[in-house]
């Protein structure tokens, strides 16, 4: 077997993080080498380095493939070796039809005009070859993401593939599309195409891979062979967490009241596109004031819908329900409203829906409160920094200064910039969705912390996670959802990650 | 980068550079002229007319600043500025109507036009783009219906004295008639009061916190900014005094700085414009907002509308053409973003004063208004590719 890539002490750092530590690679012709890691280990980040998404000069250490160094200054260069990357997030356009969008870019054309009939007959043999029966006419947003997946591969395959990464290509896919594109890899593998496969789910791992290299807080830990005799998820496990799980989440003894702060009665939305879907169906929750309360599920299992559409009817329609705040029935209908009835949401992307990132810590602080900083609508400049300092010193974002722009801080102080302008709304109940996506293992430390202080401090703390360890370390309670409904609840010291996978999958 | 550091002049001026670019933009182009027009460019006489001339460009700078920063476009305006000075001069020449009740109804009547756009806008999220385009031909075309295709004009006095009128010299006679007192004595006033309140909103912050902006810096400003007001008031003074439109104008532009700057009103804006979802789901009333902008902005185009019948005594289907592209661009060379969220209102001011003085001084020199337009399209890529590069750079 020779060595068809080797990444050389790879170190690539931004503003306040370094994502990858002296980082090495190797992978051999013709294996599947799996990357695993937790969420913000770095193994995406390792991924757009070799791909040139951050191009050469941008990182320290040396790329060897194909016999040479290479220095690629984008991903077109390093297509053109036969490097080609299938991101977590499709990039395909959803109004072009799929033969359109596998030649994006890379079109069959003579002078400029494009040969349309070789352009589908081209189209319908990939699409055979991926084993996808569609028409290439049809449009992208016609057809399931599972399929969409398998245009992405379609389209890498056009390209003269010699290395295919694919970054968590089943986290969005159903039990049967995930197992279809496994095969697809293995069927590759059989004729000769390398790849790097993604993926936080360590079965699949387990099915396709040759050898499996785990990152950690950005550094290679051990890279472990699989032909040579069977590895357990166990080995891999301990190698991605490295320390014990007891000490990833910080110590605290629950302080649970018995009367329930916050309680939402058979709460259902639809789709706002598609009437006829229930996205959140009859759903019943509650917390107490100091509990933490987990809501489990896999992607698109309805939780972040669910928050939404509490807090103040942000996400749905025909939404119908009670929420209930101390016993007393309590109009969500606006954000404004929910906002005044003790509610704070955190939402799960904090730079699309959470942060002006254009603006300074201080302004971004203030925002859900601005009558807290003003009188009659006249802002105190003086009052609202010495709020931002009071969060800074509290919280701990490491900034210099509170004038700072947020764009310019880590994940994990942005993260503590949208905590700070909730605890300064003053809310009785927090729901907090992925309130750790993203951020590095440190600072995850952190937000933990202050999520237990909340708890301490009496207030409600709702926790929607993808992150199963996260739930289990963190919660009094775990809720389990599917398909838009509650599918039962776990005390924590009944849950486990099988107890919640076995709910999940109970029909 | 340590706390001192941070509070640096070179740091303080560097991440300000924006702002006072602009400002020492303008004085280059002033003293460029000045020179090129053998000192006609700052004779009093033209120091007036370049006022009067910029009034109403500034007038709706001020209400573009908030539609921009809240992410959308008006470019309806030119055409509100032409219907509402048809509609004044409707009421007043044809109907016999009083001025003083023909100024608030024209003002009411923009208002409404602004807000039946802004609520397409703001409640159906229709684009900015396509509900002000069509009220731009609806309202040129309302214009020439309205008008009947002819002139209508002249205006009472009491009319024109909105725009072409003067402030009454009250000390009158103490030099002789050949200088206006009492416009020099605002001037001073204005000059004295702006340091005050400045020294006053600094010991306020600084009792919370640090104040960011060094002494030094601040004791500059004020007195480049004193020095600038009161050359310009004795300047004015020994022509004919301060114009009426001046002072409605210095009106406007400290409410809707203070708006902007001081309120939880603006704050939500520049929150709107920098991310609506984020804004929304802090609690803020995106939707109100947006209709208020767009409402102010119709008010404010009214009020052009009516300065400028007013100033040519008449009132034209022609009236307000093509003005929405002076706005817009004043918005823009005064450092607004075109997605929202950045901009300020005393930006916007030097912007529209930027183009102003270009007008005057390049018509003086005798540039054609075939080149006039060809610069002035490029100072304004240049000044947004300045923009732009300082954000890359940063």
């Amino acid at each position: 077997m020779d060595t068809i890539l080797e990444m050389k002490n790879i170190t690539k750092t931004f503003p306040g993080v370094k994502a990858l530590d002296d980082v090495s690679l190797k992978v051999e012709r013709g294996e599947i080498h799996a990357l695993c890691g937790e969420n913000g280990a770095g193994k995406s980040t390792l991924m757009k380095v070799l791909s040139g998404v951050y191009p050469h000069g941008t990182y320290e250490g040396d790329i060897l493939y194909d016999g040479g160094v290479q220095t690629f200054k984008d991903i077109r260069d390093s297509e053109n070796r036969g490097i080609i990357i299938i991101h977590q997030e499709l990039a395909l356009v959803p109004l072009l039809s799929i033969a359109e969008n596998i030649f994006l870019g890379n079109e069959i054309s003579e002078n400029g005009i494009v040969n349309w009939p070789a352009t589908f007959a081209r189209t319908g043999e990939l699409l055979t070859k991926v084993g996808l029966k569609e028409n290439p006419a049809t449009l992208v947003t016609n057809i399931g993401v599972g399929k969409q997946q398998l245009v992405e591969i379609a389209k890498a395959l056009s390209k003269k593939v010699k290395l295919l990464i694919l970054d968590e290509p089943t986290a969005s896919l159903q039990e049967n599309d995930s197992q279809k594109l496994l095969d697809l890899l293995l069927e590759f593998k059989a004729q000769g195409i390398t790849s790097i496969l993604i993926s936080h789910k360590l079965n699949e791992i387990n099915r396709v891979a040759d050898r499996i290299t785990v990152i950690r807080d950005g550094k290679a830990i051990s890279t472990l062979d699989a032909r040579a005799g069977q590895i357990t998820e166990d080995d891999i496990v301990k190698d991605m967490v490295g320390r014990d799980m007891a000490h990833r989440y910080p110590e605290r003894t629950p302080n649970i009241s018995t009367e329930k702060l916050m309680e939402v009665r058979n709460w259902s939305a639809t789709h706002p596109l598609h009437p006829e879907r229930k996205v959140v169906d009859n759903v019943s929750i509650d917390v107490a004031a100091g509990e933490v309360v987990g809501i489990a599920g896999l992607m698109g299992a309805g939780r972040t819908e669910l928050a939404m559409s509490i807090f103040g009817k942000s996400y749905g329609t025909d939404i119908s329900g009670e929420v209930l705040i101390k016993g007393v029935t309590a109009d969500v209908s606006t954000v404004q409203k929910a906002i005044a009835s003790g509610l704070a949401y955190v939402t799960e992307d904090r730079k699309e829906m959470g942060l002006i990132l254009d603006e300074s810590i201080t302004t971004n602080i203030t925002l859900a409160n601005l009558n807290g900083v003003a009188e009659r609508g006249v802002l105190n400049d003086g009052a609202e920094r010495s709020v931002a300092e009071e969060y800074r010193e509290k919280i701990n974002i490491r900034t210099p200064n509170v004038a700072q722009k947020v764009v310019n801080l880590s994940g994990g102080n942005q993260q503590k910039v949208v905590l700070s302008k909730w605890l300064f709304a003053a809310p009785e109940v927090l729901i907090l969705d992925e309130p750790t996506r993203g951020i590095d293992v440190g600072a995850k430390y952190e937000i933990y912390t202050i999520i237990n202080q909340l708890a301490a401090g009496g207030k409600g703390v709702i926790m929607i996670s993808s992150e199963m360890p996260e739930l289990l370390g963190m919660c009094d309670r775990i809720y389990v959802m599917n398909e838009g409904e509650i599918k039962g609840q776990l005390a924590a010291k009944d849950a486990s990650q099988e107890a919640i996978m076995r709910m999940i999958l109970k029909a | 980068m340590s706390d001192t550091d941070n509070k640096s002049i070179g740091y303080y001026l560097r991440t300000h550079i924006r702002e006072y670019g602009m400002v020492v933009a303008l004085v280059a182009i002033l003293a460029f002229f000045q020179v090129l027009t053998d000192g006609i460019m700052l004779k009093p006489v033209n120091l007036t007319n370049l006022f009067l001339q910029n009034s109403y460009i500034i007038i709706m700078a001020v209400g573009m600043l908030l539609v921009i920063v809240g992410g959308h476009i008006d470019l309806s305006v030119g055409s509100v500025v032409g219907f509402v000075g048809a509609l004044a001069a409707v009421m007043i020449v044809q109907w016999d109507l009083p001025t003083v009740f023909v100024v608030p109804v024209c003002l009411v009547a923009g208002a409404i036009i602004g807000a039946a756009q802004g609520y397409w806008v703001a409640y159906w999220r229709i684009p900015s783009f396509i509900v002000t385009l069509a009220g731009m031909l609806v309202f040129k075309g309302l214009t020439l219906a309205l008008l009947g295709g002819a002139s209508v004009g002249p205006f009472p006095p009491e009319f024109q004295a909105m725009s072409s009128g003067f402030v009454p010299d009250f000390f009158g006679g103490l030099i002789d008639g050949r200088f206006n007192v009492f416009s020099m004595t605002l001037g001073v006033a204005l000059a004295a009061l702006l340091p005050i309140l400045g020294l006053r909103s600094r010991a306020k912050q600084a009792k919370f916190a640090a104040v960011d902006e060094p002494m030094a810096v601040f004791v500059i400003q004020h007195a480049v900014a004193g020095l600038a007001i009161l050359f310009v008031t004795y300047l004015l003074s020994t022509y004919r005094g301060l114009p009426n439109i001046l002072i409605i104008m210095a009106v406007l532009i400290a409410i809707f700085t203070f708006i902007t700057n001081s309120t939880t009103l603006g704050r939500r804006i520049y929150a709107l414009g920098g991310n609506e979802k984020a804004a929304k789901l802090s609690g803020i009333n995106t939707k109100r907002l947006t209709f208020f902008t767009f409402a102010n902005m119709g008010m404010l185009a009214a009020l052009a509308g009516l300065v400028f019948a007013a100033r040519l005594n008449t009132a034209t289907p022609k009236a307000g053409l093509a003005f929405e592209l002076d706005v817009i661009a004043a918005v823009f060379i005064g450092g607004a973003s075109m997605s929202g969220g950045v901009g300020k209102v005393i930006g916007a001011v030097v912007g529209a004063l930027i183009m102003g003085v270009m007008n005057n001084g390049m018509s003086i020199v005798g540039v054609g208004i075939d080149w006039q337009q060809v610069i002035k399209g490029l100072v304004l890529l240049a000044a947004v590719i300045f923009d732009v590069y300082n954000k890359n750079k940063a």
